[in-house]
C-alpha cells in the first residue's frame, strides 16, 4: 500500500511540503531556514515541471483520458473516502503557478522578522493545502486539503501581520469559514447523491460525473450551495470584504500566496466541484451568479480607483479581476471557461508581483499611503520599472499576460448566443477603462512626479533577492502573454463537451 | 515574397527596444543613439525595398493589372475558436507599403534628429528604447492581416505613447498628460473592442481580406439584425471607427493630443504628427469595403470629420504655443483625411477620395514631421515655447526659416508643395459628394493657410526682440537636426508630383490622375488670400490683431479656451466618474456590504454575550435556578393534579 502510494508522482506534491515541515522542525538558524524553504519550493517547481512535460508526452502519444496519474487508495472505508489524486493540465497548470508563486514567496520573506522558523511553518503548511487541493479529486480530501490551506492564514495575519491585524486574520478567516460551512452542507448532499439508487456512494469526482445521478431538484440546492462556498474565496460578490482588510494586514509573501494562488482555489473549485457536477443546474442557475460576479467587475474597479492605501487598491483590483474569472466561467462555453483559467494564471502572476512590489516599498517607505509618495522612480528606479511593468500587465498590455486572458474571455463570452451574456459582457469590458484609470493614477502618484518626501531620498534599490524575485516573477508574466497558444491548448482540452456536459447543454 | 526582409522590418525595431531597454544603462549615451539609429535605418533600408519590389517589381498585380494583396506571412498565435483565430502576418498591399515607406522615414529622421535634440538629457537611452519600441508597434499595425492584430499592436501604440509623452516624468504637467493621453484612448478603444466583438459574432472571422473581399458576406451574415434603430453592422463600423477616434483625435476624444506635445518635441513630430494619429485613418481605409456597404457609417465618418477639421482650425487661430497651433493643425488635417474617406464613393471619380485621403496622409506626415522638427529647432534655441517670446529669428536661424516656410507652403496648399496635389484631390472628392462639404473644405482650407501664416510671421517676422539676454543668440541647430529637415523639405517640394493614383486606390486599379483646375484655382486663391491676411496682420508688429481680437471677443475667448473640453472632461473625470460613482461605491461597499459582515459579528457578540450569564460557574446560581426549576415543576405537577 504504502510503496503503491509513493509510486504516484503526484503524491510528492504533498511529500515535499510535509519534508519541508520536518526540515524546518529541525533548523537552527535564519540561514538553515532560507535553505530548506528554498530547496523544497524549488524540488516543487522542478516538479511540476516535470509533470508538465511528461503530460504533454503522454497526451502527444494519444492519451485521452480525462485526468492522468490517476489513483486512489481508501482512507476510511465506512464513508467510503479514499485519497484519490489525477490532474488534467489545469491543475498542472495551478501546480505551476503555486510553486512559482511560494518560490518567489520565500524570497520576498528572506528578511521576515520575528520568529522566522514559525513563519515558514505555517506557510509551508499552507501551501500543503494548496498542493493537496490541486492534486485531489476526492471530494472529502480536497475538502480537507482546503481547510488545511485557510487555518495557517489567521496565524500567519494575526502574528506578522500588520494595521488592524487581529481584526482582519478574525473576519478573513471567519468569512472563509462561513463559506465552507456551505461548501461542506453542499459536499456532503453530493456524496448522498452521488449514485443511483442502491449504488456505492462515493466522493471521487469523476466517479459523480459519470453516475449523473444527482437530480434536477438537488441540483438547484446543491449548486449555489457549492458555487457560493468557493465563491466565497473567490471574492464574489457580495462575500469580498475579507479581501481588502485582509490583504491590508497581512505580510508580503502571504498576500502573494493568498491572493495569487489561494483565491484561485475558489476559482478552481467552482468549475471543478459546482459547474462540473452539477450541469444542469449551472446552466439554469449561471445568470443569477452571472449578475453577481459581472457587478463584481466593474464594482471592484471603481471602488479601486478612490482608495488611497496600494494593497487596498490591489485588493479591489483583484476583487476586479477575479470577478472576471468567475464570470468567464459561468458563460459556460469552452473559450470563455479557458479565458477564465489563463484570467486565474495571469492574475496569480500578476497580483503576486504586485504584492511583492508593494511590500519592498513598505519595507523602506513604511507607509502605504500614495499620497505621503511620489516620484520614487528617481530613487528606487528598478522597483519602480517593475511597479509599472506590472500594472501595464494588470490594464492589459499585448505582450503580457492579462491581454490574452481578458480578450479570450472577452471574445468567449460574446460568442454567446444569447443577449443577456452579451450584453453583459459588454459591461464587463468597461472594466479595462476603469483599471486604466487606478493603474495610472497610482503609478501616476507613487512612482512620477516630484519626490514627496525629503526622506525618501536616502532610500535604496532592490537588493539582490528582490530582483529575483521580481525578474521571475515578470518572466513568467510575459512568458504567458506572449505564447498564449501553449497554455490555451494545456486548458482547453478539459473544456470539451465529452467532460463538461454543461458545454453540451446549449 | 521572401519572408526574411519582412520579418527584419519587424524583428529590428523590437530588438533595439530589448536590447536598449534592458542593457540601455549599461551604455554611453552616444553608443545607445547611434545603435538606435543604425537599426532604424536599416529597417528603413528594408522598408523602402520591399515597397519599391512591392509597387515597381511587376510580380504583385493580376492580369488586369489590378494590385493584389499579399500575406507574407500569418502565424497563428492565438485560436479562440476555429475560425477566431488570432494570427501574427504580413499583410503587403498598397496602403501597408506606403505606411512603411512613412514610418521608416520618418522615424529614422526623427531618431536622428534627436541625437541633437535630445543630447545631454537623462534617460537618454529609455528615450531611444521607447522610439524603438513605437517604431515596431505602428509597423505591426499597419501590416496587421487581422483586426485583432490590429488591436494588438494600437494597444502597444498606446503604451509607447503614454510613456513617450510621460518621458519626463519629475514634471507633473507631463505625467497627468501621459495619463489623459492613455485614459482617452483606452475609452475609445473599449468602442474599438465592442466593435470587434460584434463584428467577430456575425461574421465570424477576423481576417482582413475575408471582410474586405466579400464584405456583402459581412452584411449578410447580420441577417438584418437591428439594434437602437441602426443595424448591427453599422453599431459595428461606428464603434471601430470610436477606436479611430480616439487616436487620431477626432471631437470630441482629441482632447488628449493638445496636451501630449509635453512630451519631447520630436515625438510629437513622430507620434502626435505624422503616425500614431492617422492610425484612425488608417483603420478606416483598411475595413474601407465594409464601410462601404454601409453607408450610414460612412456619413457619420464625414461629419465627425468636417466638425473636427472646422473646430481644430478655429482654435488653431487663436494660440500663442507653437506646438498647440501644430498640434490643432494636426487635428485639423487629419480631419480632412477622414472627410475624404467619408465622401468617397466608388461611382464617384473612381473613389478618388479614398486615394486623396491616403495621398494627403503620406504628403501630411513629411511636411508636419517637418514643422514640427523645425518647431523643435525653435524652442532649442529659444527656450520657449510661445512665439510671444520668439520674433525677426528669419535672420538668426536661417536654414530652419526656409524649411519651415517650405511646411508652411505645403500645408496652405500652394502649388507646386506637396499640400496642393492631396488636398486638391481631397476638395475633389468633397465637391463630387456634394457641394456642402466641398465648400465647408475649402473654407477650413483657408483657415488653416491663415493660421500657418500668423505661426510663420510671429516666429520669423513680426519683431525684433532683444536676445541678448539669452545665454546665447539663437542660432540653427547642429547637422543631426537640421539635415532631417532639409530632408523632409525636399520631399515636401516634391511629393505631390508622386503618381499616386497609379498606386493606392480603393479597389488597387491604376488610374490617372487629373488636375481639377476650377477647383484647384479656387483653393489656391483662398490660400493665398488667407495668406495676404495673414501677412497684413502679422508681418510687423501692430495692433491689428488686437482690435480683431477685441471685436469677436466671444468667439476668441471661448476658441482660446478651446471651446471648454478640458474643463468638460474634467468635469466628468473628478465630477462624475470619482466623485459620483467611485466615492459612493467605496462608501457603500465599506458601510453597507463589510458593515453587514460586522453587523453580523457583532450580533454573534452580542448574542454570546447576553447569553454567557447563564455559564458562570457558580454553584450558587446553578442551585437557585436548579430549586427553582423544581418549584415550577412542583408547582405545574400540583396544578395538573388538581385539574
Amino acid at each position: 500500500m504504502i510503496e503503491e502510494i509513493f509510486s504516484n508522482i503526484l503524491i510528492y506534491f504533498v511529500v515535499i511540503p510535509v519534508l519541508m515541515l520536518a526540515g524546518l522542525a529541525l533548523c537552527k538558524n535564519i540561514k538553515q531556514i532560507r535553505a530548506v524553504a528554498l530547496v523544497g519550493s524549488i524540488a516543487l517547481m522542478a516538479l511540476s515541471v516535470y509533470v508538465l512535460v511528461d503530460y504533454l508526452q503522454l497526451r502527444a502519444a494519444g492519451e485521452t483520458a480525462q485526468m492522468l496519474y490517476t489513483d486512489s487508495w481508501q482512507w476510511f472505508g465506512p464513508l467510503n473516502i479514499h485519497l484519490a489524486v489525477g490532474v488534467d493540465g489545469i491543475s498542472i497548470a495551478m501546480l505551476l503557478l503555486s510553486a512559482i508563486i511560494l518560490f518567489t514567496g520565500t524570497f520576498a520573506s528572506w528578511k521576515i522578522d520575528p520568529m522566522p522558523k514559525e513563519f515558514f511553518l505555517w506557510l509551508i503548511l499552507l501551501s500543503t493545502g494548496v498542493f493537496g487541493f490541486f492534486i485531489s479529486i476526492d471530494l472529502f480530501t480536497m475538502f480537507m486539503f482546503y481547510e488545511v490551506a485557510l487555518i495557517p492564514m489567521y496565524l500567519l495575519i494575526g502574528v506578522w501581520g500588520s494595521g488592524k491585524k487581529n481584526y482582519s486574520a478574525m473576519k478573513l478567516t471567519l468569512m472563509l469559514m462561513g463559506g465552507s460551512a456551505f461548501l461542506m452542507l453542499g459536499l456532503i448532499g453530493i456524496y448522498y447523491h452521488s449514485a443511483p439508487e442502491g449504488g456505492q456512494l462515493t466522493w471521487n469526482l469523476i466517479e459523480i460525473s459519470q453516475n449523473n445521478a444527482i437530480d434536477r431538484d438537488w441540483q438547484y440546492f446543491l449548486f449555489p450551495m457549492t458555487f457560493v462556498g468557493f465563491g466565497v474565496l473567490g471574492a464574489m460578490f457580495p462575500f469580498h470584504t475579507w479581501s481588502p482588510d485582509g490583504h491590508a494586514s497581512a505580510p508580503t509573501a502571504v498576500s502573494m500566496l493568498h491572493a495569487g494562488v489561494l483565491m484561485k482555489l475558489g476559482g478552481y473549485g467552482c468549475f471543478r466541484v459546482a459547474i462540473y457536477l452539477m450541469p444542469e443546474a449551472a446552466n439554469d442557475l449561471a445568470w443569477i451568479f452571472l449578475i453577481l460576479t459581472g457587478i463584481s467587475v466593474v464594482y471592484g474597479a471603481f471602488s479601486a480607483c478612490v482608495q488611497t492605501d496600494l494593497k487596498y487598491i490591489n485588493a479591489y483590483s483583484s476583487v476586479s479581476h477575479c470577478g472576471l474569472v468567475l464570470f468567464a466561467i459561468l458563460m459556460l462555453n469552452t473559450t470563455a471557461m479557458t479565458g477564465a483559467i489563463m484570467q486565474m494564471l495571469s492574475h496569480g502572476l500578476m497580483t503576486a508581483l504586485f504584492f511583492a512590489l508593494i511590500g519592498m516599498i513598505y519595507g523602506r517607505t513604511h507607509t502605504r499611503d500614495i499620497r505621503e509618495m511620489g516620484g520614487l522612480m528617481k530613487i528606487m528606479p528598478f522597483l519602480a520599472v517593475c511597479y509599472v511593468i506590472a500594472g501595464m500587465a494588470s490594464l492589459g498590455l499585448p505582450g503580457l499576460s492579462g491581454f490574452v486572458a481578458e480578450m479570450t474571455i472577452f471574445v468567449g463570452s460574446f460568442q454567446h448566443t444569447d443577449m443577456f451574456h452579451r450584453v453583459f459582457t459588454i459591461v464587463a469590458c468597461c472594466s479595462i477603462v476603469i483599471t486604466a484609470v487606478y493603474i495610472l493614477r497610482v503609478v501616476g502618484k507613487l512612482l512620477f512626479g516630484p519626490v514627496q518626501d525629503e526622506h525618501h531620498l536616502q532610500l535604496t534599490d532592490a537588493t539582490w533577492w528582490e530582483r529575483f524575485s521580481t525578474v521571475s516573477l515578470i518572466i513568467c508574466v510575459a512568458a504567458i502573454g506572449c505564447f498564449p497558444g501553449f497554455f490555451s491548448d494545456l486548458i482547453s482540452f478539459t473544456f470539451s463537451e465529452n467532460i463538461f456536459k454543461v458545454l453540451g447543454i446549449n | 515574397m521572401d519572408q526574411t526582409i519582412p520579418l527584419l522590418i519587424l524583428a529590428l525595431p523590437l530588438c533595439m527596444f530589448l536590447v536598449l531597454g534592458l542593457t540601455g544603462h549599461k551604455m554611453s549615451h552616444k553608443m545607445a543613439g547611434i545603435l538606435g539609429t543604425l537599426g532604424m535605418g536599416t529597417a528603413l533600408v528594408l522598408a523602402y525595398t520591399t515597397a519599391f519590389t512591392y509597387f515597381f517589381g511587376g510580380n504583385f498585380v493580376d492580369e488586369a493589372g489590378n494590385r493584389l494583396q499579399h500575406i507574407v506571412f500569418n502565424y497563428d498565435w492565438l485560436a479562440f475558436t476555429d475560425n477566431l483565430v488570432i494570427r501574427l502576418g504580413f499583410l503587403l498591399d498598397p496602403i501597408s507599403a506606403m505606411m512603411l515607406v512613412v514610418i521608416t522615414t520618418i522615424s529614422f529622421m526623427v531618431h536622428l534628429y534627436s541625437l541633437g535634440y535630445m543630447h545631454g538629457e537623462k534617460g537618454f537611452q529609455r528615450y531611444y528604447a521607447f522610439l524603438s519600441l513605437f517604431s515596431f508597434s505602428m509597423l505591426g499595425l499597419v501590416v496587421a492581416t487581422n483586426i485583432f492584430q490590429m488591436y494588438i499592436f494600437w494597444e502597444l501604440v498606446g503604451a509607447s505613447s503614454y510613456l513617450l509623452i510621460g518621458f519626463y516624468y519629475t514634471k507633473p504637467s507631463a505625467v497627468s498628460a501621459s495619463k489623459k493621453a492613455f485614459i482617452v484612448t483606452r475609452f475609445a478603444d473599449l468602442g474599438f473592442l465592442i466593435g470587434i466583438l460584434i463584428l467577430s459574432f456575425y461574421s465570424n472571422t477576423f481576417d482582413f481580406v475575408t471582410m474586405t473581399q466579400a464584405p456583402g458576406n459581412v452584411l449578410a451574415s447580420t441577417g438584418g439584425a437591428v439594434f437602437m434603430g441602426g443595424s448591427v453592422l453599422t453599431w459595428a463600423l461606428v464603434l471601430i471607427f470610436m477606436g479611430g477616434m480616439g487616436k487620431s483625435a477626432m471631437m470630441p476624444l482629441h482632447i488628449w493630443l493638445p496636451d501630449a506635445m509635453e512630451g519631447p518635441t520630436p515625438v510629437s513630430a513622430l507620434i502626435h504628427a505624422a503616425t500614431m494619429v492617422v492610425a484612425g485613418v488608417f483603420l478606416v481605409a483598411r475595413m474601407f469595403p465594409v464601410y462601404l456597404v454601409e453607408e450610414v457609417a460612412l456619413e457619420i465618418v464625414t461629419w465627425v470629420g468636417a466638425l473636427t477639421a472646422l473646430y481644430a482650425a478655429i482654435v488653431a487661430c487663436t494660440q500663442v504655443d507653437i506646438k498647440r497651433v501644430l498640434a490643432f493643425s494636426t487635428i485639423s488635417q487629419i480631419a480632412f483625411m477622414v472627410v475624404s474617406l467619408g465622401v468617397a464613393r466608388p461611382e464617384l471619380h473612381e473613389g478618388v477620395g479614398y486615394m486623396a485621403s491616403m495621398f494627403h496622409l503620406f504628403t501630411h506626415a513629411m511636411f508636419k514631421a517637418l514643422l514640427f522638427l523645425g518647431a523643435g529647432a525653435l524652442i532649442h534655441a529659444v527656450h520657449s515655447n510661445d512665439f510671444t517670446s520668439m520674433g525677426g529669428l528669419r535672420k538668426h536661424m536661417p536654414i530652419t526659416h526656409i524649411t519651415f516656410l517650405i511646411g508652411c507652403l505645403a500645408i496652405a496648399g500652394i502649388y507646386p508643395f506637396a499640400g496642393f496635389f492631396s488636398k486638391d484631390e481631397i476638395l475633389v472628392a468633397a465637391y463630387s459628394n456634394s457641394m456642402m462639404w466641398g465648400i465647408w473644405m475649402t473654407a477650413v482650407a483657408g483657415l488653416t493657410a491663415f493660421y500657418m501664416f500668423r505661426l510663420y510671421y510671429r516666429i520669423f517676422w513680426w519683431n525684433n526682440p532683444d536676445y541678448s539676454k539669452h545665454h546665447h543668440t539663437p542660432h540653427d541647430a547642429p547637422w543631426t537636426m537640421t539635415l532631417p529637415l532639409i530632408l523632409l523639405a525636399t520631399v515636401s517640394c516634391v511629393a505631390g508630383f508622386i503618381p499616386f493614383g497609379e498606386l493606392v486606390t480603393w479597389n488597387r486599379e491604376a488610374y490617372e490622375i487629373h488636375l481639377n483646375y476650377p477647383i484647384a484655382i479656387t483653393s489656391v486663391v483662398v490660400a493665398l488670400c488667407a495668406i495676404g491676411l495673414a501677412t497684413i496682420m502679422y508681418r510687423k508688429e501692430n495692433s491689428l490683431p488686437d482690435k480683431v481680437a477685441d471685436k469677436v471677443k466671444g468667439l476668441w475667448t471661448a476658441a482660446y479656451h478651446r471651446f471648454y473640453f478640458d474643463e468638460l472632461y474634467l468635469f466628468i473625470t473628478h465630477k462624475i466618474i470619482f466623485n459620483l460613482v467611485s466615492r459612493p461605491i467605496a462608501w457603500f461597499d465599506r458601510q453597507i456590504i463589510d458593515g453587514t459582515m460586522d453587523k453580523f459579528a457583532e450580533v454573534t457578540n452580542k448574542a454570546s454575550e447576553a447569553i454567557k450569564g447563564l455559564q458562570s460557574g457558580r454553584v450558587q446560581s446553578y442551585v437557585l435556578v436548579y430549586l427553582l426549576g423544581a418549584l415550577l415543576v412542583g408547582v405545574v405537577t400540583v396544578i395538573c393534579m388538581v385539574l
